[in-house]
């Protein structure tokens, strides 16, 4: 067992990774994300790794690469803006099939939006973000213990994978502070051997790491197809989801991250007011697991989308369940965020709806 | 009298540059060193985007290929991990010195224990013929098609001149593949710059005056003539810093 100690959000991801042998981080100052860097600039020197406050977020999501392509575990983390500046070096990194993680405390946008918690990246954190066909593996922690093993996590998918995993956290996530048990590493998965390190060819071929792809003439289409088998397989291994009282659920919240924890809430208050709410939260947002929505969709009666922004984790919800729900949503951007009240009151307004409508539901309204 | 042997340093494979380029000097001069100095196993190699981005079809060691501009950011990456490896980057102008000035400017500035080779051609060549942070006022290319200069594109940037004021900054030389006495003068100081990060001095850098004569648009005669006459009075050749 280890102890519990009272640590910000961005603190606990920190210490995670460390304890997960991270050995490298490079970082760029922004808000609400400051406390990573800042962690790691004392606490890597402490165990022999190394911390670069690097120049752009470009130049940290390269130092990455490099410390990636020498074997050693590695992470980077910004909020939206500067994540937006890393979607280059993420899709040279997903192509050249390197380890790594990022980790994206995001914030209100368009543009420099403000400082305040967003769930505005979600279509860029799993749909792709940069150029080209490729996959992040994209997890959701809601609760500070939960970013502490999702953290550790995160790594032990890079190397078995060898794809990049995003931490897909939020300015709030990243600020509040909650006691977490800082237990000890240990791997979830058998840590494949890093045959493509470039640490000099001594006693073996050269190695080369690259995303070019000129020869053969269709080498990239084969390329492209086998990064696809493994996103596929990736699919099919890694399906995360957590529910709260959906067995007998009518009204299914759907959520993520800090908006599925204050959902929870509201699901808890709906329950003494005799409605049957529960809660479904994808931990991993890509892959996103699917199979638990279509089983959702053929329990329940009707599904509230919460999130914070003007609606995109919801297109994944109505893709999973086929449209075979009525679909409610609850969201917005630049800042906003719900209460359970907020919750509680749409979660009523369904449940009267629903009462006066009968089974007669308008599916897929949104 | 000493004869001329292949460096197995470079691969038997027949390059794609153009005739008169000076990459392939360039490649064999930095090959030569790594052989003279006995670190191939144990050297690791970025490449750019640019001509050179095909670095690993010719030089026998680890290489790493980079997104444009990006490598000293990677080279970072790689010698914060193994700094008993050796790390170069290999970068054109557009690379280095365009795209790439911010990772070109702080990885000097903090003194990264790197050798950075910088060819410049004055032109971007991979892409037909653009003007590149280097190109000559005066100078026709496709997007100075009446001289560089009178449109709001700025003189020629001189990076050894612009990286001299930084203090992370160990050794500066610009050098030339234009003369048999430049090609000397520059293995010199690439092997210098080779031996200053074996000896732990820190970011070292050597730019090296190239001919492009099919964007140039010039004979591979006139070529080295426009570098020996045109670009070493704009980028006159010595030693910039060296502590």
């Amino acid at each position: 067992m280890g102890h519990k100690i009272l640590l910000k959000g961005n603190e606990v991801m920190a210490e995670a990774a460390v304890q997960a042998g991270c050995r490298f981080f490079a970082g760029y100052p922004i808000t609400p994300q400051n406390e990573v860097p800042e962690y790691m600039s004392k606490r890597l020197p402490e165990v022999g790794g190394v911390f670069v406050q690097a120049e752009s977020e470009l130049a940290a999501i390269n130092m990455v690469f490099g410390a990636s392509a020498s074997g050693a575990r590695c992470m980077t983390s910004s909020s939206s803006p500067g994540i937006s500046l890393k979607q280059e070096g993420i899709s040279y990194i997903a192509g050249a099939e390197l380890p790594c993680v990022i980790a994206n405390m995001q914030r209100g946008g368009p543009g420099l939006g403000n400082i305040r918690a967003s769930q505005a990246d979600y279509f860029q954190a799993v749909k792709g973000g940069g150029h080209g066909d490729y996959r992040v593996i994209v997890l959701g922690p809601s609760t500070l213990p939960e970013l502490y093993q999702l953290t550790m996590n995160a790594f032990d998918w890079a190397d078995f994978y060898r794809n990049p995993v995003m931490i897909l956290g939020d300015g709030i996530l990243g600020q509040m502070a909650e006691p977490v048990e800082l237990s000890p590493y240990k791997p979830i998965v058998n840590l494949p051997e890093k045959d493509f390190v470039l640490d000099g060819c001594k006693g073996r071929e050269p190695r080369v790491v690259k995303t070019l792809v000129l020869k053969p003439a269709d080498g990239l289409v084969a390329h492209n197809e086998h990064l696809q088998e493994k996103y596929q397989r990736i699919e099919d291994e890694l399906s995360l989801c957590a529910e709260y009282e959906t067995a007998d659920a009518d009204i299914v919240v759907a959520a993520y991250g800090i908006t599925a924890r204050v959902a929870k809430g509201a699901v808890r208050m709906a329950r003494e007011k005799g409605i049957a709410a529960g809660l479904i939260r994808p931990i991993t947002l890509w892959p996103f697991p699917k199979s638990l929505f279509l089983s959702i969709a053929q329990t329940a009666s009707q599904v509230l989308v919460v999130e914070m922004s003007h609606g995109q984790f919801i297109e994944d919800v109505k893709l999973a369940m086929n449209c075979a729900l009525p679909v409610e949503f609850l969201g917005k951007g630049g800042g906003w965020y719900p209460t359970e009240e907020v919750i509680l009151e749409k979660i009523e307004a369904m449940a009267q709806a629903y009462a006066v409508s009968g089974k007669e539901t308008n599916k897929c309204r949104h | 009298m000493p004869t001329l042997k292949r460096t197995e340093v470079l691969k038997d494979n027949q390059t794609h540059y153009c005739p008169g380029c000076g990459h392939g000097i360039v490649h064999r001069l930095v090959a030569e060193v790594i052989d003279e100095l006995g670190i191939r196993e144990q050297t690791i190699g970025t490449a750019p985007v640019g001509c050179a981005v095909l670095l690993y079809d010719y030089f026998n060691c680890d290489i790493i290929e980079c997104a444009h501009g990006r490598p000293p950011a990677v080279a970072t990456g790689i010698k914060r991990v193994q700094p008993d490896k050796i790390v170069f980057t290999y970068q054109g102008d557009g690379d280095l010195a365009a795209i790439g000035t911010a990772e070109t400017v702080h990885a000097a500035n903090r003194g990264e224990n790197i050798t950075i080779i910088f060819v410049n051609n004055a032109i971007y060549g991979m892409t037909g013929g653009q003007m590149a942070p280097t190109t000559l006022t005066g100078m026709v290319s496709t997007t100075t098609q009446d001289g560089r200069g009178g449109h709001g594109e700025g003189p020629p940037m001189k990076v050894c001149e612009l990286l001299s004021s930084l203090g992370g900054v160990c050794y500066l030389e610009r050098t030339a593949v234009s003369t048999p006495k430049d090609v000397m003068g520059a293995k010199r100081a690439i092997k210098k710059a080779f031996q200053n990060q074996i000896d732990g001095k820190g970011f070292s850098l050597v730019e090296v005056l190239s001919m492009c004569p099919t964007d140039w648009k010039l004979s591979t005669s006139k070529a080295v003539d426009f570098v020996n006459n045109e670009m070493k009075k704009v980028f006159p050749l010595g030693v910039y810093k060296d502590k």
